[in-house]
């Protein structure tokens, strides 16, 4: 991976820093004049500024196709300290472009996506006002991960790092006062921040043995240097990488820093597509691919992340067939996927990786995005509702996000039945659809690589295919279990244009790697080292007909018998019994951490406040402050108006010199 | 350093501490300013024995002769004979007495250590401290002290009669009601 | 004699003066311990003026005697106006600057 500083550059690569200013831009505009421009224009800058970022990104693949060696661009200096040369220089290479378009593109489309939610969302919440503080965060959140995929040093990846955790934690505790108890959304976002901090950590610990290992913190000067400091130190390099994994698993959600995910969907729905579907978490992905040269010398750690991913995938799977709340069924099967994602580069098949990265937003985006649709049509229901019943409508608090809540949604907002059936056969892996070509190349390279894993990772395909089964037989298939459902209605085009757009991208992304002629393997070779990927039949047709099978058992489950009251008992809760309601506790890890970790650590936490601070330090402060009360109190005393003893304290200062020079020598 | 002239010096020096310590330690204030008066011609003496017969007479005549004739008119006019004996400063007594013996002692000591040759006293001319010799000493050598202490004691009278004099009330006082 | 006996019994008056002065609660009396205190560093003035055959010593001890007689005018001007207004002359019911 050699870039080219001697053959002129293409002009065009010097549009690279617009990706990032684009969105500033955006956000100076909306913050200065969003007041007055209304919701309209608010939404209208936002989604230029991403589209902008769209057509820079274009422009730059135009660009690489006749040099796709890549190329850096400096912009500034940032510090020089030591040894240590820091500057934010732009990387214009492959890699790095893949991600600037699946980022923008996504981005642009759940922007225009999110007038129309956000404009129901802010009434239904109660504060028209927030719309545009909204749409600062969002582009303050694609200005990050700009930085973050087109950094060329570490340094400057860790700022975007850092930049999309803030802007996730802002955006997840967006409606900050309202979740059970006025605190949920604040706390998940907490959550969300304290949680990404663990892994930051480790991130960050990775970057210090990086700089300590290597000098420098610029790619161009690691990456062709790991082989000769591998030879020189070898467990150093499985200490980065190990080090990197847990920021990875932070950030992209992995075992045992996954937990912040799902209670990440007290968010806008915009904001869980965009942030944890698309984008975001795939950040952790796009280090690890980036870091290929890091993580080839250290193959102990590569067999860790393998591991790793593929536990993740069969775990997170597990939870999410026994949830009932629509979002968090999307969460666990986010976390899934980047299950399958992570244990690809595990394997060395990061073309793979990058390929389901890319066909994961898409497919999960639109259904994050349709999910949303479907909570607008029943929160619509809700209001609705309660405007013809008027006082009795409030008595029942009906939860939109609840599947139980939900069914025969089919006849009643049928575009977003058609996307979301799209999205969901996708997700499952059904040929042709892009889902099946770049899961398919995750299956191949794992049969290639470990039996084990790949046993783990087609089971947890069927279980993905069992649970988005599920899924569509209840919210869309049988009756409606609720006033709500029965009063939903289709969302308006701003909602259904873009998770159409999103629908065709599902449908013929698989074209972007397509066995044969895997355009996006050679369009990686320049940056990445490529294990070359056969299309395995055996595999490919093996998992489809898993899937088939998958799907086919849920429709037998929910399909056939749906479920007839909210209330109704899940049928493989009746089977499955201990099972299922340990599934359903999302295998108790939460409450596990907040006993082992997070109440001792409150404990400390309330011992140092306590007796420590306000006893001891504040003592000491309080006590200074006595002493000289008492100090001065008894200086006092000196100046008690008698001129007699006055005169008494000079005639001991006389003494005192008078022995002073007696004694002198 | 004759018997006689130890003789004489102890008893005059026995008579100007007895006397400073009478005035130290008596009651009443005129006694003390009478004392004192002793003190001071005691000390005239010592100074003749000294060889400084100008000042002998000066220290009679302004000090003993003015100076505590002035005291005691000031003694006269307040009525200030006899005070309370008792001391509302805890310790000071205490404190004072020691510090004035160790004050004592380290001067003693300073004497005795610190000495660089003291010899006897001379015999010296009769007109080593004459008047004439004072004259012209002060009036070539002093002049500008002798000046700046005529000023002192101009100011000093003038100081005296503006302390003591009782304010009469102006017309605009009086206006504003004020006593 | 040695002029160290002058010098003695100088110091013995001095720290009888300020033994005078600490100990007496009569503003008066108080004045005349100072003037005891003048006394002693007069003494010493004349003393070494022997010793030394300077003229100076007692040039000194003249200026001493002005100085101490202006001072002794002021002082007692000052202590009339105090009784004036405070009614005695107990130097510790000036107390005034006490904080």
């Amino acid at each position: 991976m050699f870039l080219s500083e001697t053959t002129s550059m293409d002009p065009q690569f010097l549009l690279v820093p617009l990706v990032v200013f684009l969105p500033l831009l955006g956000i100076l505009v909306n913050w200065l004049f969003g007041k007055r421009l209304g919701e309209k224009a608010i939404g209208a800058i936002a989604s230029l500024a991403a589209g902008g970022t769209f057509v820079v990104s274009l422009l730059l693949l135009l660009a690489l196709r006749m040099q796709p060696e890549g190329f850096r661009v400096p912009l500034l200096q940032w510090f020089s300290v030591g040894g240590l040369d820091v500057s934010w220089s732009f990387r214009v290479d492959t890699l790095s472009v893949v991600m600037m378009l699946v980022v923008s593109l996504v981005g642009t489309l759940i922007h225009i996506y999110a007038i129309g939610y956000m404009h129901e969302d802010v009434r239904h919440q109660g504060d028209p006002a927030r719309f545009r503080r909204f749409f600062i965060f969002l582009n303050l959140f694609i200005a990050a991960m700009m930085i973050l995929v087109s950094a060329d040093n570490f340094l400057m990846l860790f700022v975007g790092w850092e930049g999309v955790g803030l802007c996730s934690y802002l955006l997840i505790g967006f409606w900050f006062e309202k979740g059970e108890g006025g605190i949920a959304n604040a706390k998940a976002g907490k959550k969300a921040f304290i949680v990404n901090r663990i892994g930051d950590f480790g991130l960050l610990i990775a970057i210090f043995l990086i700089f300590w290992a290597f000098g420098s913190l610029n790619f161009g000067d690691i990456f062709p240097n790991v082989g000769q400091v591998a030879a020189s130190q070898p467990g150093l390099m499985v200490a980065i990488t190990l080090f990197m994994l847990l920021g990875v698993s932070g950030k992209s959600a992995q075992i045992p820093l996954y937990v912040w995910l799902p209670d990440a969907m007290a968010g806008p729905t915009p904001v869980s597509a965009l942030i944890h579907a698309a984008t975001m978490v795939t950040a952790g992905v796009y280090l690890m691919t980036r870091s290929q040269a890091l993580y080839l010398a250290a193959p102990a750690a590569q067999n860790v992340v393998m591991w790793l991913g593929a536990v993740t995938a069969i775990f997170a799977a597990l939870i999410a067939v026994a949830q009932f709340d629509i979002k968090k069924v999307l969460a666990y099967s986010t976390i899934s996927q980047l299950g399958f994602m992570v244990a690809a580069v595990g394997m060395g098949a990061e073309v793979a990786a990058m390929f389901h990265l890319v066909t994961h937003a898409f497919f999960k985006a639109l259904l994050f995005l349709s999910s949303g649709s479907v909570i607008l049509g029943l929160e619509h229901g809700i209001t609705a509702g309660a405007q013809s019943e008027g006082m009795h409508g409030h008595a029942a608090h009906v939860d939109p996000q609840d599947m139980r809540n939900m069914g025969g949604l089919r006849k009643k907002m049928p575009t977003t039945f058609w996307v979301y059936v799209i999205g969901a056969l996708t997700l499952a892996g059904i040929a042709p659809l892009a889902g099946f070509f770049s899961k398919d190349e995750i299956l191949a390279a794992a049969n290639e690589k470990n039996i084990y894993v790949f046993v783990l990772l087609v089971s947890a395909a069927f279980l993905t295919a069992f649970y988005m089964g599920r899924q569509i037989w209840m919210v869309f298939f049988g009756k409606a279990r609720s006033e709500a459902a029965n009063l939903a209605r289709e969302s308006a085009p701003l909602v259904t244009v873009p998770l159409i757009i999103l629908a065709i991208l599902s449908v013929i992304g698989g074209g972007l790697n397509f066995p044969g002629v895997m355009s996006l393997e050679h369009w990686l070779g320049p940056s990445i080292q490529v294990h070359e990927a056969t299309f395995a039949l055996p595999v490919a047709i093996g998992s489809l007909l898993v899937a088939l099978t998958a799907i086919v058992l849920s429709w037998l489950i929910y399909g056939r018998k749906p479920l007839a009251e909210s209330t109704t008992q899940d049928p493989l809760a009746r089977s499955l019994g201990g099972v299922f309601s340990l599934l359903n506790q999302k295998f108790k890890v939460d409450e596990m951490y907040q006993a082992v970790i997070i109440r001792p650590f409150e404990k400390l936490s309330d011992f140092f406040a306590h007796p420590v601070d306000q006893g001891f330090i504040d003592g000491i402060a309080n006590g200074l402050g006595s002493l000289v009360v008492a100090l001065a109190q008894s200086l006092r005393k000196l100046q008690n108006g008698y001129v007699r003893s006055y005169a008494l304290s000079i005639v001991a200062g006389i003494v005192i010199i008078l022995i002073y020079l007696l004694v002198r020598v | 350093m004759t018997f006689i002239g130890i003789l004489f010096y102890a008893f005059l020096a026995i008579i100007a501490i007895a006397s400073a310590v009478a005035m130290l330690l008596n009651r009443s204030a005129i006694y003390s300013a009478l004392f004192l008066v002793l003190n001071f011609a005691t000390i005239a003496v010592l100074y003749l024995a000294l060889g400084a017969p100008f000042i002998a007479f000066t220290q009679v005549t302004v000090y003993a002769g003015a100076i505590m004739i002035l005291f005691l008119f000031v003694i006269a006019l307040l009525g200030a004979e006899k005070l309370p004996g008792y001391e509302p400063l805890k310790g000071h007594r205490t404190t004072a007495i020691v510090l004035a013996l160790i004050f004592v002692v380290e001067v003693i000591l300073f004497l005795v250590f610190r000495n660089q040759g003291i010899q006897p006293i001379l015999a010296l001319t009769q007109d080593f401290a004459s008047p004439q010799q004072i004259g012209i000493t002060m009036f070539t050598q002093y002049l500008l002290p002798f000046e700046v202490v005529a000023f002192i004691l101009l100011s000093a009278t003038i100081g005296a009669i503006v302390l003591t004099r009782v304010e009469k009330p102006t017309n605009l006082d009086v206006a504003r009601g004020k006593k | 004699m040695p002029t160290s006996y002058f010098l003695a019994l100088s110091a013995i008056m001095f720290t009888l003066g300020i033994l005078g002065v600490l100990l007496r609660r009569n503003a008066l009396v108080i004045f005349m311990s100072l003037e005891l205190m003048f006394n002693a560093a007069n003494l010493a003035f004349v003393t070494f003026a022997n010793q030394y055959q300077l003229l100076t010593g007692q040039i000194f001890v003249f200026f001493i005697m002005a100085v101490a007689a202006a001072e002794v005018a002021v002082g007692l001007a000052l202590m009339v106006a105090i009784f004036r207004n405070k009614g005695s002359v107990d130097i510790d019911q000036m107390n005034s600057l006490k904080g």
